[in-house]
């Protein structure tokens, strides 16, 4: 059963600085003691947003200016390290459904794409030009144009770039594989069979 | 034209084309742990689903085990409940479990190996970015997300993009005192932690011709700190002489079946890869991190690098939010970084040879006062070998403490994390802000016998002037 296409995503976004911006950061390994994702979403970031002692740090995340954000613009390689599920599924319990970063991890890239959370690649410049722009005005519309490359804000657009796979499948609404996964076992068997190692 | 290892593992287990262009790919061999698998198993549960082939499932429990609490409960009721929750949906599905009762228990990525279920010319998926250690053996081994989990579960296959390949050639003898740990973090410093994204890593040429299995899993463990998914080695005689006689290896006329296809995997002589690197061995310096990625490293003699020296601002933005984190100035030398623990295991270097390698050098040695140093096997196996030979009693001789298996201090899911912005001279494989569990806790990664040289002087150090070393400075 296809989830709801994503041909944009619309929202309101915040900028957090720094290129490497990895799953330890994203959600640190001591808050994924869970057997379920529920709850997550109170976690992502959390070190970035406190301190030792809980309090909150400055920082754009902290900011009651963009509190209502949902699209996240970040540096280059956003999401590198672990391959946690719990980094993108945090980013979407608290209610953030997009990022924009100058490139990402692949196996981030991967687990995102699969829940529906966007992710889509900007230049330097562009991001740069972007983050001014909601710091100027935190109100700002910002819409990524899955379908036509581009990203909107305010009159403004700039170019972004994404998987031609994840693409697909996100306007398609089949980002989520599982249906058409289970509709090709009777070929899963048939590559199964040539493998001795597969016998049981 | 000959084909890669990566394209013959890929064809052989490649089902069809899904309607984006992604391959449906068969995972042979799937390992899990308590961490990433109990959300899965649930949304198998959700949708009525049951595992497809669960002989071709392993689990084992490992990033929340304590490795100094024997009997359970554990004291931490959340880690009591992962693993409760993991042998309830092991035994609900016909799951193997190597739990702590059974002697196998240890780190995902070790006990694979180990009982001989990592083999050549297979794929391997686990909810772990440090999968890739089996590509040691020539299988095509990478971490999944936990959805993906519930794929492999659900149908044995996950939807995949297929990568692009880049031999990697280390050639030469490495000196004295330099291990596979510095031959991949040496690697990590040169193309970058993303170097690799979008690649899977060949690893090739006389040095890893040479290795044994256990170097070559050390290398092929940090692949994703490079950015690359997938690392692997050409399987060869040191990779059958590993598997022979293993629990899970084929035996009798099987196995030589096994050996002769295992051989037709390797890569062809006249094969062409998307981009090919070349490294000289004897250039390969003991490498320490000094920052808050794997590519923040330096040799052991060189001096940390300053904000004015990075060629880019994004460059010069990363060394000051390092350097800043780190609490160290550009500039200074890596060596006499003063250091409060010294962490020995892992899944990169908690394996037997990286504990006898180190023994044979800490003998008359003490660990510097004022510095935990903590030696975790990487298994039960691991432990019960080790002990075996004494080197729990040099180690402890020495002033270490020898704990019991898990990943313990690498991701701080378990009571080992440090404290404050305690500095950690670590033989695992990152060093991310707040990685080994306090948010202003400090990781520099480096090689065991580092690790150890760190801490009986209480400070970075040369392991090869510590332990005298004929060789050193040569």
């Amino acid at each position: 059963m296809p989830s709801t296409p994503i041909k944009q995503v619309t929202g309101k976004g915040v900028y957090v600085p720094g290129d490497d911006i990895d799953t330890d950061r994203i959600i640190p390994a001591r808050f994924m003691k869970c057997i379920t994702f529920d709850g997550l979403g109170e976690y992502l970031f959390h070190d970035v947003r406190k301190t030792e002692s809980g309090e909150d740090k400055k920082h754009n995340l902290n900011d009651p200016r963009f509190a209502e954000a949902s699209i996240i613009v970040s540096g280059n390689n956003f999401g590198c390290g672990s391959s946690r599920e719990h980094a993108p599924q945090s980013i979407l319990r608290a209610g953030y459904n997009a990022v924009i970063a100058g490139s990402f991890a692949e196996i981030f890239f991967g687990n995102s794409t699969n829940l529906g959370v966007v992710c889509v690649i900007a230049s330097d410049a562009d991001r740069a030009t972007i983050a001014q722009a909601i710091e100027a005005n935190p109100e700002l519309e910002i819409t990524i144009d899955v379908e036509d490359h581009k990203i909107w804000f305010g009159d403004q657009s700039v170019p972004c770039e994404i998987k031609p796979g994840a693409r697909d499948s996100l306007l398609s609404g089949n980002y989520d594989p599982l249906d058409e996964l289970l509709e090709g076992s009777a070929d899963v068997a048939k590559t199964a069979g040539a493998l001795p190692y597969m016998q049981a | 034209m000959g084909k890669s290892l990566f394209e013959k593992v890929w064809d052989a287990h490649a089902v069809r084309q899904l309607a984006n262009g992604q391959t449906q790919l068969l995972i042979g061999t799937h390992l899990i742990h308590e961490v990433t698998s109990p959300q899965a198993f649930g949304m198998l549960r959700d949708r009525g689903l049951k595992v497809q082939y669960p002989h071709r499932t392993f689990a084992t429990v490992d990033h929340i085990v304590p490795t100094n609490e024997a009997v359970e409960p554990y004291s931490d009721p959340l880690a009591q409940g992962m693993i409760e929750e993991l042998r309830k949906n092991c035994a609900e599905n016909d799951v193997t479990f190597f739990d702590t009762n059974t002697g196998k228990q240890g780190v995902v990525h070790i006990v694979g190996p180990e009982q001989g279920i990592t083999q050549p010319g297979t794929t391997i998926a686990c909810g772990d970015s440090h999968t890739a250690t089996h590509g040691a053996f020539g299988a095509i081994a990478f971490g999944i997300g936990t959805s993906q989990v519930r794929d492999v579960l659900a149908t044995q296959t996950i939807a995949l993009n297929e990568l692009k390949v880049r031999r990697i050639n280390v050639n030469g003898t490495l000196p004295p005192g330099v291990y596979a740990k510095d031959v991949i973090l040496h690697i990590i410093r040169l193309l970058g932690t993303q170097g690799g994204t979008g690649y899977a890593y060949e690893y090739a040429g006389t040095t890893f011709d040479n290795f044994t299995m256990e170097e070559r899993m050390t290398v092929c463990n940090m692949s994703i700190e490079g950015g690359a998914r997938v690392g692997y080695v050409n399987p060869d005689e040191t990779t059958f002489e590993y598997l022979k006689g293993r629990p899970y290896a084929p035996k009798g006329a099987a196995w030589e079946a096994a050996v002769e296809q295992w051989k037709s995997f390797a890569s062809d002589a006249d094969c062409t890869f998307d981009d090919v690197v070349d490294i000289d061995a004897a250039q390969i310096q003991p490498t320490v991190t000094w920052g808050i990625t794997p590519g923040q490293g330096v040799g052991i003699e060189e001096n940390i690098p300053t904000i004015e020296d990075a060629p880019t601002q994004s460059d010069r933005d990363s060394v000051a939010e390092a350097l800043e984190y780190m609490k160290f100035e550009g500039g200074s030398a890596i060596k006499g970084k003063k250091i409060d623990v010294a962490f020995l295991g892992s899944c990169t270097n908690g394996r037997l040879s990286d504990f006898q390698e180190v023994a044979k050098y800490i003998k008359g040695h003490k660990v510097a006062e004022g510095v935990q140093a903590i030696v975790v096997p990487g298994s039960q196996v691991v432990a019960k070998i080790a002990e075996e030979l004494g080197l729990d009693k040099i180690f402890i001789e020495a002033g270490f403490e020898w704990r019991a298996a898990g990943c313990s201090m690498c991701l701080a899911m378990n009571p080992d994390k440090l404290v404050g912005d305690q500095l950690c001279a670590s033989s695992s494989n990152r060093n991310f802000k707040g990685r080994q569990g306090s948010p202003t806790g400090r990781t520099m990664l480096m090689s065991p016998l580092m690790v150890a040289a760190a801490a009986v002087t209480g400070e970075v150090s040369d392991a090869r002037e510590v332990f005298g070393f004929a060789t050193a400075n040569a």
